[in-house]
């Protein structure tokens, strides 16, 4: 069964005013459970407001949002319960923090579940290991820490409730690339551990084809495409002319290709790019021993 | 929820009211608020009603938009009302167990919802028809003789531009923080008042960090605009008073003036 699923669901912002907008327009599809999910576009398509609904910030103007196939607005007093279950990491996550000590910070949502202390400890302490916090910096001030720093211990602050469902706004936005690349693999991990399902939204093409399984593709608040990962990025022309682009190995392989070299064109990684690569030199160089 | 908030909102338009100068506009409003109070008759009252929809008629801001800024005050019109409709002594209306009606207490009521009514929905007509800038603008300019006092007017209305300037933005900043925070559980809409309070905290203090970071980030790129001050400094736009000007100035002058008389004028009639 899907974990979430989004039944026609549109959101129109100031609904009734001279301004009303549609940020999402009729909008169905299902995140299966355990995938690793991607979710581009270009800038103002939706994708914030569509994953501020799957943990109820906002409530849809018409549609429905389920989580585990219930109703999440159903009973509305509720709705904390599906905050716990679906974890949601906002654009940069580091201007939430707000207690004495790292240790603290990390434990408001777990404390706000109603755990118990040892739990928390435990949870935090987790959390902590998977984003590569040491423990004395648990005891320091979230203001003291570098930006990557205070970055991986906002994320932890979501971790430490163990989500199913973890979403996450582009967590490596303005990180530099190994602080990037750190962030990722440890969602990777997460996802790996505890097989929790991974809806990652992100500008970064080259990110999304080395974690996402599948990919979704928003414009103007509807989506254009949802597919496997290879076969979103074998549609160069229409993503870059949604104004958006394919990672610089598929753009050098579609080069060759059009060359007249015969290579897939769902090559998205560099490391399957090298394979095919490698293959196809072994095939000439056999020819010519042959 | 944080959106929906309308006082001081500007609505931009090309009407003899936004073109007016904003220093002319000040001082007739704060004319205006005066002569609320000197003329509070039926007569005035009435009169003033009038000029109001007239001026928001000419500067094309719909009436409806009075509604919603009254939305914030309509607690205090409500305690006003109630406060003068059962405690103002004089001839009574009807008795209700210990509370008394009167005639006065009525009139009072009527005089003060319509009073609060004007007082709001006329300072409301400056800020929907004047930019927060060329309003700073102009109390700089209003204030200026200060300056030979040792008043810094300059540093004051800058502040004041800064200020209007990010309330939107500090909104906006909140909102997000309220998300990340209801995200981690955090209930910020229900408990008793202490546990509200309380709850506040998490959004506060992130709020307060960035501030204090926004503001840094703005003196730097100040400074890096060689920034120093007032002493020196030219405008882009030039406040010049019109023909306009006078012509809208000197007709709301002669209305203040008959409202101001309105009170012997009321008294003239036989009632």
């Amino acid at each position: 069964m899907s974990v979430i699923k989004v039944e026609h669901l549109t959101y129109i912002y100031g609904e009734g005013m001279p301004d009303a907008t549609v940020a999402l327009n009729d909008v169905s599809f299902e995140v299966e459970r355990g995938e690793f999910l991607g979710v581009i576009g270009p800038t103002g398509c939706g994708k914030s407001t569509l994953i501020t609904h799957f943990n109820g910030l906002n409530r849809p103007t018409k549609g429905k949002l389920l989580i585990d196939g219930e109703d999440i607005w159903a009973q509305p007093k509720q709705i904390r319960r599906y905050r716990f279950k679906v974890g949601l990491v906002f654009q940069y996550p580091e201007y939430q923090l707000f207690e004495e000590t790292v240790r603290k910070d990390i434990s408001f949502g777990p404390r706000n579940m109603g755990l118990p202390e040892e739990e928390i400890t435990q949870r935090v302490e987790e959390a902590a290991r998977f984003c590569g916090l040491s423990p004395e910096m648990l005891e320091r001030s979230p203001f003291e820490l570098s930006g990557g720093q205070k970055r991986r211990a906002a994320i932890a602050g979501v971790l430490a409730m163990r989500p199913e469902v973890l979403v996450l706004d582009e967590p490596a936005a303005g990180l530099d690339p190994e602080g990037r690349e750190m962030i990722l693999s440890q969602v990777k991990e997460y996802h790996k551990q505890t097989g929790a399902t991974i809806v990652l939204v992100s500008h970064s093409m080259e990110d999304i084809a080395k974690y996402a399984d599948r990919v979704l593709v928003l414009q103007g608040g509807e989506i254009a495409m949802l597919d496997t990962t290879a076969n979103i990025f074998a549609r160069a022309d229409e993503l870059v002319a949604l104004g958006l682009s394919v990672p610089e190995v598929t753009k050098i392989f579609l080069q060759l290709r059009a060359k007249g070299i015969a290579i897939p064109t769902d090559v998205y990684t560099v490391k399957y790019g090298r394979d095919i690569l490698m293959d196809a030199l072994k095939r000439k160089g056999g020819g010519q021993h042959a | 929820m944080l959106r929906d908030i309308t006082i001081g909102q500007h609505f931009p338009g090309n009407s003899p009211v936004h073109r007016m100068d904003p220093r002319a506009k000040l001082l007739l409003t704060i004319g205006y608020i005066v002569i609320l109070f000197v003329g509070s008759n039926p007569l005035g009252l009435a009169l003033s009603t009038v000029f109001l929809v007239v001026a928001y008629t000419v500067a094309q801001i719909p009436l409806r938009l009075i509604t919603k800024s009254l939305k914030p005050i309509v607690p205090i019109l409500l305690f006003t009302a109630v406060l003068n409709l059962f405690f103002v002594p004089g001839d009574a209306v009807f008795t209700l167990w210990v509370f008394t009606v009167t005639w006065q207490g009525l009139y009072n009521v009527m005089v003060l919802t319509v009073r609060i009514i004007c007082l709001i929905a006329g300072t409301s007509l400056l800020t929907y028809t004047t930019s927060p800038i060329v309003l700073t603008d102009a109390l700089e300019r209003l204030l200026a003789p200060l300056a030979k006092l040792k008043v810094p007017v300059h540093e004051l209305s800058m502040m004041m531009t800064i200020a209007l300037r990010f309330i939107p933005t500090l909104i906006e900043e909140t909102d997000k923080i309220m998300s990340a925070q209801k995200a981690r559980g955090a209930e910020l809409d229900t408990g008793t008042l202490r546990e509200r309070v309380k709850a506040l905290i998490p959004v506060l203090i992130p709020l307060f960090v960035s501030a204090f970071r926004r503001a840094d980030e703005l003196a730097m790129a100040m400074e890096c605009r060689c920034y120093h001050g007032g002493e020196g400094r030219t405008r882009l736009r030039k406040l010049q008073l019109g023909g306009l000007d006078f012509v809208l100035t000197a007709v709301c002058i002669a209305v203040f003036v008959l409202i101001g008389f309105s009170g012997t004028l009321w008294g003239m009639l036989p009632l």
